[in-house]
């Protein structure tokens, strides 16, 4: 069992620092960017490029996937999401500029970097044994330690900064954000940007551990939004509740039901819908929104 | 005068197209229908790319003579993404542009799928998809296109229970209906055997990224052998890792073609010792002909995918049974005819092997195009030959 619950922590660090970026997006501008996924699997290829193919350090890699998707967020902003905001009062249209956003992306990578599973040299070899109840690689240790210094420097930024009490008052409301003094245009790109680079930064962070390929934005998409809904859309500690509640919930049941096929995912599900039933805006969102 | 030496370039211009138009061969279409994006890319966009890189040969070389006519060979390609539904309108695509020969779709329900529409538009179709049903009596236009797991299963588990001394074994699988399938057939084979089959109900979600939870309950059995059933090459690398570092010492083994790149990249020096099919492959068995076709493909799409050794081969057996029986291009009655008694030379491997249609045992009659059972070992970031088997 101590693997087990090793494993779903491991999980759970990983899937809370996918869930934040999507989490914050949709906070601050009610996006649900179904492009998420895309953007994990572009901050993988870039840390790939510059780790594996130019063989730079993993630091600098990680740092390039940051500051690509970053810049890739900002612009999607700039130019996709704030006119169709602007221009349209029916909140289907960003959902679908959305999902165009995310058939592009998932060409263009498909495009730029081919169909294959791509991997990089382990960042640290070696696997911590101990006496055969905990058995995990040097390199997930430091991936996870590393996912959870991320995480835990987001909230400080949020909670502690100035622009990161500007993007909370802009979550909160947007036209009090405004009256006092928040400038909503350019805190929301800031938002986008940052949610964006977390995308990128897990996206870098993984493609160590579990390679990456053009096709699987989708599912991490997937993955993402039912982290979003058991934490609560919107709520950044819901998110990072939602994705260790799934790594925890995937662990044990690959392990525990493994005599009864692949229950796990069926259970999940099953057990999200009655969840949602009783408690649709998840566990730490709002009624109201 | 002068007026008409002023039209002599445009006079020139126009002859020069009219000798180009009647230089240029004939055209003929073959389909392809498949998976080109999303998770299973590889499995299609390795298909489409061997029979362009394999056209582009062809057309290089002046084109085909079928009959009395040489042809240039073009490729239709249509992306299923993987659903039955669009497998169906890529085939009805193919039949409103009046193709009769068409290679895929690459899974299961795409090629169930399609059969309807394949038999009333008179196309031969050739399916990577392994359900017996699709090649035995009453179908009749699809051709599988690999060796199917059953085939080559049981040739690699009485291998390594012969020469490894593999006692018991252990099955993994995606929860989707072509790796299931293949676990089942598996299973079977390993039991007939006298294996003792110690885990066949771990299974993973197709979108899984993190294996080392799944492979847990599988590595605490330790079995003597670990069989990814139908894994796709995506996944392989990341399921032989989790595998490895979590201390497993025995032997991995799939029925799928590999891609020796995949593997290097997403797993190093821990898949060493991984056991695969390949088809015309390593350099103990390749022809010339298949080097030139690896280069024309690394030409055309700048790196290799060693799942085109088995992909290479469904375009060849089209053209060459059409050589064989030129009323066969525009029907398919003809083609079936020729297939009973079909053989050519095989040019992708070194020495007399020949293609030829096989599947009497597995099917009942000769729905299936022979390609040598290659079983792979992975050494180092490339395959070697670990044996060699005919199927019929």
């Amino acid at each position: 069992m101590e693997q087990v619950l090793t494993n779903g922590v491991y999980l759970g660090a990983q899937y809370a620092l996918i869930a934040l970026g999507l989490t914050l997006i949709f906070a601050l501008m009610n996006v649900l960017n179904f492009a998420h996924g895309q953007m994990y699997v572009l901050g993988g290829f870039v840390t790939y490029t510059v780790y594996g193919q130019f063989e730079m350090p993993f630091v600098v890699a990680i740092l390039a996937s940051a500051v690509t998707l970053a810049i890739v967020g900002a612009l999607v902003e700039k130019f996709l999401f704030r006119p169709v905001l602007k221009n349209s009062e029916r909140e289907e249209s960003s959902m679908l500029l959305a999902a165009g956003l995310a058939f592009f992306l998932d060409a263009v990578i498909l495009l730029l970097f081919g169909e294959k599973q791509r991997g990089v040299p382990k960042i640290i070899d070696g696997v911590m044994n101990w006496d055969f109840l905990i058995i995990i690689p040097y390199d997930r240790i430091l991936i996870g330690v590393l996912a959870i210094t991320f995480i835990v420097t987001f909230i400080l930024f949020m909670q502690y900064s100035k622009p990161g009490r500007a993007m909370r008052a802009l979550a909160q409301d947007k036209v009090a954000a405004q009256l006092m003094g928040v400038n909503v245009t350019r805190y929301s790109m800031l938002g986008f940007a940052l949610g964006a680079m977390l995308a990128g930064i897990a996206g870098g962070l993984l493609v160590s551990i579990v390679g990456v390929n053009s096709g699987i934005g989708g599912p991490i998409s997937i993955k993402a939004f039912m982290m979003v809904m058991i934490g609560g859309a919107g709520v950044i500690s819901g998110a990072i509740a939602g994705g260790f509640i799934l790594g925890m919930l995937e662990s044990i049941g690959l392990t525990v039901l493994v005599a009864y096929g692949d229950m796990t995912y069926l259970l999940i599900f099953v057990s999200l819908m009655i969840f949602l039933s009783i408690r649709p805006q998840g566990l730490m969102g709002k009624p109201w929104g | 005068m002068k007026k008409n030496i002023k039209l002599l370039p445009v006079v020139a211009f126009l002859l020069s197209i009219c000798t180009s138009v009647l230089a240029v061969n004939p055209v003929l279409d073959i389909g392809f229908v498949g998976v080109t994006s999303g998770p299973a890319a590889s499995w299609g966009i390795s298909n489409q790319r061997s029979m362009e890189a394999g056209a582009s040969l062809i057309n290089d070389a002046g084109g085909v003579k079928i009959g009395d006519t040489t042809y240039d060979i073009n490729i239709v390609s249509f992306d299923d993404q993987k659903d039955p539904k669009r497998a169906i309108a890529g085939m009805e695509k193919m039949a409103q542009q009046g193709i009769h020969y068409v290679v895929g779709p690459n899974v299961d329900d795409g090629a169930a799928a399609v059969r309807p529409v394949a038999e009333q538009q008179n196309i031969m179709y050739f399916p990577y998809a392994f359900p017996k049903s699709l090649y035995t009596k009453p179908a009749s236009n699809a051709i599988l296109g690999m060796v199917a797991n059953y085939q080559s299963g049981p040739a690699i588990y009485k291998y390594l229970k012969d020469n490894k001394g593999v006692k018991t074994v252990a099955f993994i699988a995606a929860n989707e209906s072509d790796p299931l399938s293949q676990r089942e057939g598996g299973v079977a084979a390993a039991e007939l055997l006298g294996l003792n089959v110690v885990s066949k109900t771990v299974t993973y979600q197709v979108d899984t990224t993190d294996f080392m939870p799944v492979i847990v309950p599988i590595v605490k059995l330790q079995p003597d052998l670990l069989v990814l059933s139908g894994v796709a090459p995506a996944n392989a690398p990341q399921l032989i890792r989790s595998a490895r570092e979590l201390g497993f010492k025995g032997l991995i083994s799939t029925e799928t073609g590999q891609d020796a790149q995949v593997l290097m990249d997403g797993a190093g020096d821990l898949a060493n010792g991984f056991i695969s099919v390949g088809g015309a492959s390593t350099p103990e068995i390749k022809s010339a002909e298949m080097d030139e076709f690896v280069t024309r493909y690394i030409e055309m799409f700048g790196e290799y995918n060693d799942e085109s050794n088995t992909k290479v081969y469904a375009l060849e057996y089209i053209i060459a049974t059409l050589k064989a029986n030129p009323a066969a291009i525009n029907n398919v009655d003809e083609f079936k005819n020729t297939m009973e008694t079909f053989t050519a030379p095989n040019p992708y491997l070194k020495g007399d092997r020949v293609l030829r249609y096989v599947g009497m045992s597995s099917f009942g009659q000769k729905r299936q195009i022979s390609i040598p059972l290659v079983v792979n070992v992975y050494n180092n970031g490339k395959f070697e030959t670990l044996f060699v088997a005919e199927v019929d």
